[in-house]
């Protein structure tokens, strides 16, 4: 099949039936509700469950649900939503169970505004509810980008019976671009048997499942975090993805950017590489685990003079990008929230600000 | 190379749809494309607006505020963004309803009465279609031959509508022709 034109919303909820998922239980809000409408439609068609809950508090436990019992499971919502779910999120994550949530950010905080931004980073990577966890995040950076993290993600949310999160913004759910389904991304389910409640007659065997994350005996508890924690070490050896950007260049500024911002900066660093300002990007495409070895290393370039983590949102990626590039050189943030994406003037202004 | 095309017009006008059609057209013709709709508290009956951008190489910013082309299909959007438009740029405007001149030296005009043609034809909600023609002969952004086999891919599910966006699309071509050799 060749490309079709695709808005970004739609192709998340085709990319997710394309990777095997029959299972969307979602609350509609903007700037993401067309996939739920997509899917609405599209998954009776191929014999999908599409149910729209009271309330993102109700979805996260009906993911938790499916997820238990061994089923491909997504749901995807926009900042406040996910705010709301995060409950729930804690809940999975603890039970060890594979899901697939996908937060198209728009402005915060409380309700904020429709738009786009990348407010949500520190919640996504850091701490999306409470206890000891994480997600895999990834942020794509264009609709194509998008299908093909959706595909990957529930491989990788079984592989590591772990919550997924796509991260993206307003931009990439509401903007139309080229998209190719590519039938060689799809990586049929992992078998289940030996946790999922997926009923002893369907395996065959008498044993119970038992699905928890309730661990009362404090050793016991600790083991458990333990485990977890090795888990996301893994993820940290194995599943680092970023873009370098005219990194080969005699660049005096290294920028981090991710998803809708780091393609404005690109245009900016392509002008400014006219105007004779070699300026470098490292695109993190998983901001957890966060590509640091590689930020460590552009940031250490001979020539590069200062690093700048430019995003749609106060600082936040900041944090990351100070903590990998370790003080050796100067780290400076530069953004706006609220919706309006800064434009690649914008950016130039800034990079030359730092070396002038 | 990179072209932006800003298409404006009030809600109801078809405003995204041209915009959709011109970014199918230029991936059927092997271009990258991105669409850009203008997305907030909108209301039926308000402003609408999308972003075309056709490029030879990945497009980098998706968000453009100086257009090389705009489509004006309604008086607010011609004043709202007639001055953002890049100089060498053209803009085309729906003369049926908007009844000044663009006020700038600097870009070419496109006079198109799309509304008065799409009432010719049979229906005034093919104003987009005759105004997208127009554009796109004048532009020269894609061949009309594909823009034509995408309007019919997109009312494929409603056959009954493609003859008059046809006589919609040759009228708009036809429209530029005659003020060409006039």
């Amino acid at each position: 099949m060749g490309k079709v034109l695709m808005k970004g919303n739609e192709a998340i909820g085709e990319a997710a039936i394309r990777a095997g998922c029959l299972n969307y239980f979602a609350y509609p809000i903007t700037p993401q509700s067309e996939v739920a409408e997509y899917l609405s439609r599209r998954l009776p068609e191929v014999g999908g469950v599409f149910l729209q809950g009271e309330s993102e508090v109700a979805v996260s436990y009906m993911i938790f649900g499916a997820a238990a019992a061994g089923e491909r499971v997504f749901t995807t919502s926009s900042s406040p939503g996910i705010s709301l779910m995060s409950e729930g999120i804690s809940y999975i994550a603890g039970a060890q169970c594979p899901a697939v949530f996908v937060n198209i950010m728009r402005g915060g905080p409380g309700l904020g505004g429709i738009l786009p931004s990348q407010a949500d980073y520190l919640q996504a990577t850091k701490s999306i509810g409470h206890g000891d966890f994480r997600l895999l995040v990834m942020a794509p950076a264009g609709v194509q980008e998008a299908v093909e993290m959706m595909m990957r993600a529930f491989p990788l949310a079984e592989k590591y019976r772990n919550p997924v999160m796509i991260l993206g913004d307003g931009l990439i759910g509401q903007m139309m671009e080229p998209v190719e389904f590519r039938d060689d991304l799809r990586i049929e389910p992992t078998n289940k048997d030996e946790w999922a409640t997926n009923g002893m007659d369907t395996r065959g065997d008498n044993r119970r499942n038992l699905v928890k994350s309730l661990y009362l005996d404090p050793d016991e508890l600790n083991n458990h975090n333990l485990r977890l924690k090795e888990k996301y070490e893994r993820m940290k050896r194995e599943e680092v993805r970023y873009e370098a950007y005219r990194t080969e260049t005699d660049y005096r500024v290294l920028i981090v950017s991710y998803g809708t911002m780091s393609r404005v900066c690109r245009t900016a660093i392509d002008l400014l590489a006219e105007e004779g300002l070699p300026v470098a990007m490292i695109r993190p495409q998983t901001l957890f685990p966060f590509p640091e070895d590689a930020v460590r290393e552009a940031a250490a370039g001979k020539s590069c003079r200062a690093v700048a983590s430019i995003e749609m949102s106060m600082g936040q990626m900041l944090e990351d990008v100070e903590r990998s590039v370790q003080g050796k050189r100067p780290v400076r943030w530069y953004g706006k929230c609220g919706g309006d994406v800064p434009t690649p003037e914008e950016v130039i202004a800034f990079v030359r600000s730092l070396i002038d | 190379m990179q072209s932006e095309t800003q298409f404006a017009g009030f809600g109801g006008q078809g405003i995204l749809l041209m915009g959709k059609i011109l970014a199918h057209a230029a991936m059927e013709e092997g271009f990258e494309v991105a669409w850009v709709p203008s997305y907030g508290p909108e209301m039926r009956g308000g402003t609408a607006y999308c972003t075309v951008v056709i490029g030879d190489r990945p497009i980098g910013s998706p968000i453009i505020r100086n257009p090389k082309y705009l489509v004006a299909m309604n008086l607010p959007s011609l004043e709202k963004f007639a001055p953002t438009v890049k100089p060498g740029g053209a803009i085309l405007i729906n003369t049926s309803l908007i009844p000044v001149d663009v006020e700038r030296e600097d870009v070419t005009t496109i006079k198109v009465p799309a509304v008065d043609i799409a009432k010719e034809v049979g229906n005034v909600r093919a104003a987009n279609i005759v105004a997208l023609a127009a554009f796109v002969a004048k532009t020269g952004l894609v061949p009309l031959e594909r823009i034509r086999s995408c309007v019919e891919e997109e009312f494929s599910a409603k056959p009954q509508l493609i003859p008059l966006n046809m006589k919609a699309l040759q009228r708009g071509e036809a429209a530029v022709a005659e003020r060409e050799t006039a």
